[in-house]
């Protein structure tokens, strides 16, 4: 139980095992568990940011269906519109056209007529001249009445 | 106990299982080996006690290299095995340093961690059968042509004041080292003088700083050195009963010894830290 020498060897090995401890033990053992502590908070945060974005990615696509359906029916709106404008425009041509053929038709029409009576109107003077020249060659002049009948036939114009 | 021809009473039996292993210088001058107790003891103070230095030498080295080859081996990916047990142990200690440093010191953890593996190392001997390791060192002296009756062995390193108290005067210089160090020579000083009671008081002051300081590291050698000393003492006197009511007692015994071999190396360790975090304050 004599206190000796014994003490310092113990002392010097004491701090030679600490030391050995300090410059070779402890450092990786205490880094590998650091570097899992980061990696594990990394991959939290990671997951962490993966729910976020895909809450936000949610929200995002939800606004964009609304936005298309809007513009859906903006566009079936519109093109309702435009199918009964065509439509009127389409009404409006034709009635335009109708009329105008119309119009053509009674142009044609009168002119016809009118062409019809001068013809008529020749023709029945014609025929009214052979009567008359049929009835007057036995009883009068052709030369002496001719001014006459030219003034009927105009008269009658 | 194997010795033939003298006859052994209880009395020489405990006297010879608490005496260490000597190495030392006799009275005439020459050095060697103490055949016996009275030897040993006119050696003084110099000798060596080979017991105590190969064993916790021994146990030191197997401590290191089965961390350090762990160490070298580690992973941030999932642990397994060895390496869990050492994380255990490293949180465990981290989680004692954090709680009572608070200041910035690469050392202490480190410290700690030597401290308490290698003090449970050294208390773990403790459970081996008291006869156990001196029969075979006995054996390995009779082999070497040596007078069984005069080799002796203590296995427990812990109960030998020099193990303990060479452990914490390392403390010791630690704490000065670092007071001085963290703040300067002259707060240092002013810590051991001005302290309780002001400048007035200062002898005053220095005996009982003084006092404090000193028994920083006779409490933590004796603490450990007692319990373990106490510990052993009984195993030796349940090994003087009959072989066969042994180990109604010495299981117990044994059982509650592991209590105490964690408790005292946790002890142990806690001061440490403590006293360190105490050398780091800068105000009190």
């Amino acid at each position: 139980m004599n206190i000796n020498l014994t003490m310092f060897g113990q002392l010097i090995m004491f701090a030679m095992f600490t030391w050995f401890c300090m410059k070779f033990v402890w450092p990786p053992i205490v880094m590998a568990m650091e570097e899992r502590k980061k990696r594990i908070e990394n991959g939290l945060l990671a997951a962490e940011r993966g729910r976020s974005e895909q809450e936000e990615a949610q929200v995002k696509a939800q606004e964009m269906i609304n936005q298309s359906k809007d513009q859906a029916a903006d566009i079936i709106a519109n093109a309702t519109r435009q199918a009964l404008n065509m439509v009127e425009d389409a009404k409006d041509v034709a009635l335009r056209e109708a009329s105008k053929v119309r119009a053509q038709a009674q142009a044609q029409l009168e002119q016809d007529t009118i062409q019809t009576r001068n013809e008529l109107k020749n023709q029945v003077s014609d025929l009214v001249m052979q009567g008359v020249n049929a009835v007057l060659a036995k009883e009068v002049d052709a030369k002496v009445h001719q001014q006459m009948l030219g003034k009927l036939s105009q008269s009658l114009s | 106990m194997s010795v033939t021809n003298e006859i052994i009473t209880s009395g020489s039996y405990i006297k010879h299982h608490l005496q260490n292993l000597t190495y030392g210088q006799f009275p005439d001058g020459h050095w060697g080996l103490a055949h016996t107790i009275s030897e040993a003891k006119e050696m003084g103070f110099w000798a060596f006690h080979l017991d105590t230095l190969s064993v916790s030498f021994v146990l030191g080295v197997l401590f290191l290299i089965f961390f350090y080859r762990v160490g070298k081996k580690m992973t941030a990916d999932t642990p397994s095995g060895a390496q869990n047990f050492i994380e255990s142990v490293i949180d465990f200690i981290n989680e004692n340093v954090r709680g009572s440093f608070n200041d910035q010191n690469p050392v202490v953890a480190p410290l700690a961690l030597t401290t308490f593996i290698w003090i449970v190392l050294m208390n773990t001997m403790d459970l081996v059968p008291v006869d156990w390791l001196p029969y075979v060192a006995q054996k390995i002296g009779v082999w070497f042509g040596a007078d069984p009756h005069h080799v002796f062995f203590k296995a427990v390193p812990t109960t030998d004041p020099n193990a303990t108290f060479g452990m914490s005067i390392g403390i010791f210089i630690l704490i000065i080292y670092y007071s001085i160090k963290e703040k300067g020579a002259d707060g240092f000083a002013a810590e051991l003088t001005f302290h309780p009671f002001g400048k007035m008081m200062l002898p005053f002051n220095l005996f009982l700083e003084g006092v404090n300081l000193i028994a920083k590291p006779v409490s933590l050698a004796l603490r450990l050195f007692g319990n373990m000393y106490a510990g052993e003492m009984i195993f030796i006197l349940i090994a003087l009963l009959p072989f066969w009511v042994q180990w109604s007692l010495s299981l117990p015994w044994a059982i509650f010894h592991i209590l105490i071999v964690l408790l005292q190396a946790f002890i142990f360790m806690t001061l440490v830290v403590v006293y360190m975090d105490m050398a780091h304050q800068k105000e009190r």
